[in-house]
């Protein structure tokens, strides 16, 4: 008999204070205590963490890299979404 | 896993001796500028502060699209259309922002937009002046995009995390807004005299609404002290009033339009200038319903909520259609 696949987990860490979770990874374990504690044992061995996240990889939707163009297009031709498009005299200072 | 059950005690007396110890643990770690996290145990009043605060300022950024959106269809040139569509497409999602910060304290977005369209939730009192001029546009961009980064900046650093990081992404493209803004009423005061006199008729009916937004002077503000030691609020709002008029005062001068206060004078001792007595009255009536604008608003919400509420209820069929169908083939 085949062995059953142990199912696949993400793991994001809050690394400082006040910082948003960041994803550092994937293990396999067979429930989320397990994932939580394998986590913390591969991730955080040299105290890079304030806090863990595990997440099923299962239930992670991802665009297609390989429709990125499509995706990302839009939004390349539309420079007066940025501050610097607009001109604002040396002397009016930061705005 | 958001909301939490504060107590599981059946002793009150218990459970007040065990808060009472969590609280103080709780101010230390405020004190120690911890970041205060969804899951971690807050008091009940910084909860309801956060959430009150938070979802007001959610309503804000979505009712701020109205006197904006006012203008779209009729922006004087392709450029300007352009940048004013992404810049209320902009308030949108940081209306997003907000709602999402807020709901990892414990309440859902729908229930929030309820009490707004209900009328038991505020939003920013500048919302409830009209737009009635192109240059209109250019004075909100540059004096109430301006005055929200003064009240946003230190936002940033506010003691509750998911907040603290919405603030950071709202500041970055605020940026944009106020320097589109200052670009507007730059242009039309170096056109012709009546344009000019636009901006300057722009400027005279937005400016004590826009000292009004950082809210009632310190000592008749009811939320300062509790909200100063929870670190959620880093300057008073006399404070963040004086930085913003100290700001655009130079501003104003390079424009050569006149801050429609008479009485304003630079004090040489302090480096401020310093403004004449605000309204307060105006800024009651207003919160109170009776701003010129008020009903609008409200109006228009209700029947943007009313008329979305087929889409909804398509994505939402459409998925649980999906669900059942999958849930077939699996079978």
């Amino acid at each position: 008999m085949a062995t059953p696949n142990t199912p696949l987990w993400e793991v994001f860490i809050r690394s400082r204070n006040g910082l948003a979770h960041k994803h550092v990874g994937s293990l396999h374990a067979s429930d989320a205590t397990l994932a939580l504690q394998a986590a913390r044992d591969v991730y955080t061995r040299r105290g890079e963490g304030l806090s863990i996240w595990v997440v099923p990889s299962s239930a992670i939707t991802a665009s297609d890299p390989a429709e990125k163009g499509m995706m990302f297009e839009p939004a390349q031709s539309k420079i007066y979404r940025h501050p610097t498009f607009y001109e604002v005299p040396e002397e009016v200072g930061h705005m | 896993m958001y909301t939490q059950a504060l107590n599981t005690s059946s002793d009150t007396e218990d459970r007040n001796i065990e808060d009472a110890a969590r609280a103080a643990q709780f101010q230390a770690r405020i004190d120690a500028e911890e970041r205060i996290e969804p899951n971690d145990w807050m008091p009940a009043a910084y909860r309801k502060t956060l959430v009150r605060q938070i979802s007001q300022h959610a309503h804000s950024e979505i009712v701020g699209m109205l006197p904006e959106g006012n203008w779209i269809t009729r922006a004087p040139t392709l450029r300007r259309k352009a940048a004013l569509l992404a810049k209320v497409q902009d308030e949108c999602g940081h209306g997003l922002y907000l709602y999402a910060a807020a709901e990892t304290l414990g309440s859902s977005r729908e229930e929030l937009v309820d009490q707004m369209l209900a009328g038991k939730a505020k939003y920013s009192s500048i919302f409830n002046y009209p737009t009635l001029t192109w240059a209109d546009i250019g004075v909100i961009g540059w004096l109430v995009d301006g005055a929200a980064i003064m009240n946003q900046i230190p936002l940033c650093r506010c003691s509750y995390g998911p907040y603290a990081r919405a603030m950071i992404r709202v500041c970055k493209e605020e940026s944009f807004h106020q320097r589109q803004g200052y670009e507007i009423v730059l242009t039309l005061c170096r056109g012709t005299e009546e344009q000019k006199a636009m901006a300057q008729d722009a400027l005279n009916r937005w400016w004590w609404p826009v000292l009004m937004m950082f809210g009632p002077p310190d000592q008749a503000s009811q939320h300062n002290d509790t909200s100063t030691k929870w670190k959620i609020k880093r300057f008073s709002n006399d404070e963040l009033r004086q930085k913003f008029v100290d700001a655009t005062v130079p501003q104003a001068q390079y424009l050569g339009l006149a801050i429609p206060d008479p009485g304003m004078k630079l004090n040489q001792a302090s480096g401020h200038w310093e403004y004449s007595a605000i309204d307060w009255d105006e800024f009651k009536q207003v919160l109170a319903g009776n701003g010129p604008c008020n009903r609008d608003r409200m109006a228009a919400r209700r029947k943007a909520h009313d008329e979305g509420a087929w889409v909804r209820e398509a994505a939402a069929a459409y998925a649980e259609k999906r669900r059942q169908r999958s849930a077939a083939q699996a079978a």
